[in-house]
């Protein structure tokens, strides 16, 4: 388990090291001049050339890349390029936000997926477990901002019942919470019919298993089987799973918190592409890439430790 | 692709029984799912092609006396900020979305098959290679990779094109190069390689049409994945620039003035649902009748 654990741990540093080696060389060898589409069409070559030199972008690009990972080792990700504040701070500061949006749809999803899921493996092919397998398709379909922007328009512009923006007076609980309630069920919805799908599969296919069967023979109520027995089991693959979902999740962050306008790293950076503002969006696409590697990670690695069979696999 | 099963070559006596050609419509159709799919799949695919049939108004025309009007028969869905017609404005969008997925989609898809096909039939450090390149450009939360490409590049159709074809292909790649695997050890590849065929034409008339069904059926299940990047980076305004009417750009009018009018909104959001649902269902549906197989995995 440890080696295997040490393994899956090198690979996720060095696909992390790889995407950002693949986005720098994409903006490298893209057309088009970063200074020139930041400062805008008047500026001198003076300026463009000292813009350059403020960003690292007049280096050679292997200099670049390992400056930049150098960087990354040491949590320095540079500067504001306007306001000149770290970088490393910034992010620091609007990652709480992000997080508990995504942790709070996450939690949405499985506190309405899993019984959904478990509901129509329990009845099976009837019309309930037909409309359900409908509802998870339309979840997985709908674009998340749709969900938010109806969402808003519903429950906070027409019936006034949630508040529309802000994340909430900072210290207080209850107003926090009734700010995260919308955005966080809006970022969390796609993942219901997900979820419903997985666990509905595993469910059958623990129902079928030999000590249910048994359990039945015995006479214990259906109940408790289901809910107990069975589901304990079921549910294991799709924890394990859950770790993939945080990319999407964090994707349907970002709309979130602009929709409900909430601080946050996803905000934070789509105002950053809006100035031009090249550290932050770098900063920004490095933290979630790393967290959707670390996050990749610890789902395998609760797979590992629950079925021996994924580690001799790799 | 015609697989030989047991029973076929048990009756080998018995004449040959053709399936009709259009059978797999048939049982398509059958299903509620996918006949809705493929009706909404249709009325997206006619109302955007026939966009400039269909609109009562030119998309781009100014009516400032009736802007944010409520939907009426003069307007069925109102009208924005500047006073155009929001019904022209989605008829046109349409066009666009669609735009972006076939060309990206199909950009992807061949270069998916080229790499993938190259990474299974390769050597074996060039295969590691390139599923470490496919691992990373995944590891990646597509709208932020969008959103730094964007900072550099400048928002445009293209650029959203370039992210999607940058996003999907791996994913392509690596279904096409685990077909390859798994085929170019079977025996009518052998006997191809002992007749003295070359690696090129092994690969392109021998691979190629086994592997691109299953690869044809992700496809259109990637469709509404790819309308949904247009419209969510055209909704951040960093999408298609401000005349060329987009769902998106819609929506982010209608974000504005959400206090002022729900219509805006409404109706941006309508078509999206209609085509992320439409090639959804049909995606699921064709899968259901080429290849069941795929159902476990997805």
């Amino acid at each position: 388990m440890l080696l295997y654990t040490l393994k899956r741990l090198g690979l996720a540093i060095l696909i992390v090291c790889v995407a950002m080696l693949l986005l720098l060389s994409a903006i490298h060898m893209v057309p088009g001049d970063p200074a020139g589409i930041a400062l805008g069409p008047r500026a001198t070559p003076e300026m463009r050339a000292e813009f350059k030199a403020l960003m690292g972008l007049d280096q050679p690009f292997f200099i670049q890349y390992f400056k930049f990972l150098g960087n990354v080792v040491t949590g320095d990700l540079g500067v504001d390029v306007w306001s000149k504040r770290p970088v490393t701070q910034m992010i620091s500061e609007q990652l709480p936000h992000t997080l508990a949006l995504a942790l709070v749809g996450l939690g949405w999803s499985m506190l309405i997926g899993i019984p959904l899921g478990c509901f129509s493996a329990v009845h099976r092919n009837s019309l309930l477990d037909k409309f359900t397998a409908v509802i998870s398709v339309g979840c997985i379909a709908i674009p998340s901002f749709i969900v938010g922007l109806y969402l808003l328009l519903l429950f906070a512009v027409e019936l006034r019942w949630f508040p529309a923006i802000g994340a909430g007076e900072p210290g207080n609980l209850g107003d926090q919470i009734s700010h995260l309630i919308l955005p966080s069920l809006a970022v969390g919805l796609g993942w219901v019919g997900y979820l419903a799908r997985f666990v509905r599969t595993s469910m059958l296919e623990v129902m079928g298993e030999n000590h249910i069967r048994m359990a039945r023979a015995y006479g214990l109520p259906t109940r408790r089987i289901t809910y107990i027995y069975a589901l304990k089991l079921a549910i294991l693959p799709t924890v394990a799973l859950l770790g993939v979902g945080v990319g999407s999740l964090i994707s349907g962050a970002v709309f979130a918190e602009i929709i409900f306008a909430r601080p946050g790293v996803g905000k934070m950076v789509v105002d950053a592409v809006n100035t031009r503002n090249y550290p932050i969006v770098m900063g920004g696409v490095l933290v979630t890439t790393m967290l959707f590697a670390l996050s990749t990670l610890i789902s395998d690695l609760i797979a590992a430790w629950l079925d021996p069979r994924v580690r001799q696999g790799f | 692709m015609t697989t030989i099963t047991p029973e076929d070559t048990a009756g080998a006596d018995a004449p040959i029984k053709r399936e009709p050609r259009l059978a797999w419509l048939w049982q398509l159709l059958r299903n509620p799912l996918g006949a809705f799919g493929l009706f909404l799949v249709a009325l997206i695919v006619i109302s955007a092609v026939g966009a400039d049939f269909f609109s009562p108004y030119d998309y781009k025309a100014l009516d400032v006396k009736n802007r944010l009007a409520s939907p009426s028969w003069a307007h069925l869905l109102g009208t924005d900020n500047l006073g155009r017609d929001t019904f022209s404005r989605i008829l046109h969008g349409g066009q666009i979305a669609l735009y972006v997925a076939l060309v990206s989609i199909g950009t992807s898809l061949v270069l998916g098959l080229a790499l993938g096909m190259l990474a299974g039939y390769g050597p074996r450090w060039l295969d590691n290679l390139l599923l470490l390149i496919f691992d990373s450009v995944r590891a990646f939360p597509v709208i932020m990779f969008a959103l730094a490409v964007i900072t550099v590049v400048g928002p445009s159709l293209e650029t959203i094109i370039g992210v999607v074809v940058m996003t999907t292909t791996p994913g392509y790649a690596r279904i096409a190069r685990n077909s390859t695997l798994s085929l170019k050890n079977n025996e009518f590849i052998l006997a191809e390689r002992s007749l003295g065929a070359g690696t090129i034409r092994i690969m392109v008339s021998h691979l190629l049409p086994n592997l691109i069904a299953p690869l044809l059926i992700l496809c259109s299940m990637d469709i509404p994945v790819v309308i949904t990047i247009e419209a969510g980076l055209s909704f951040l305004g960093l999408g298609v620039k401000p005349p060329t009417p987009s769902w998106g750009s819609i929506l982010n009018d209608g974000y504005g003035f959400i206090r002022n009018t729900p219509w805006l909104v409404i109706a941006g959001g309508i078509p999206l649902i209609l085509t992320t649902l439409g090639f959804t269902f049909l995606g699921e549906s064709l899968r259901d009748v080429f290849d069941p197989k795929l159902k476990k995995d997805r």
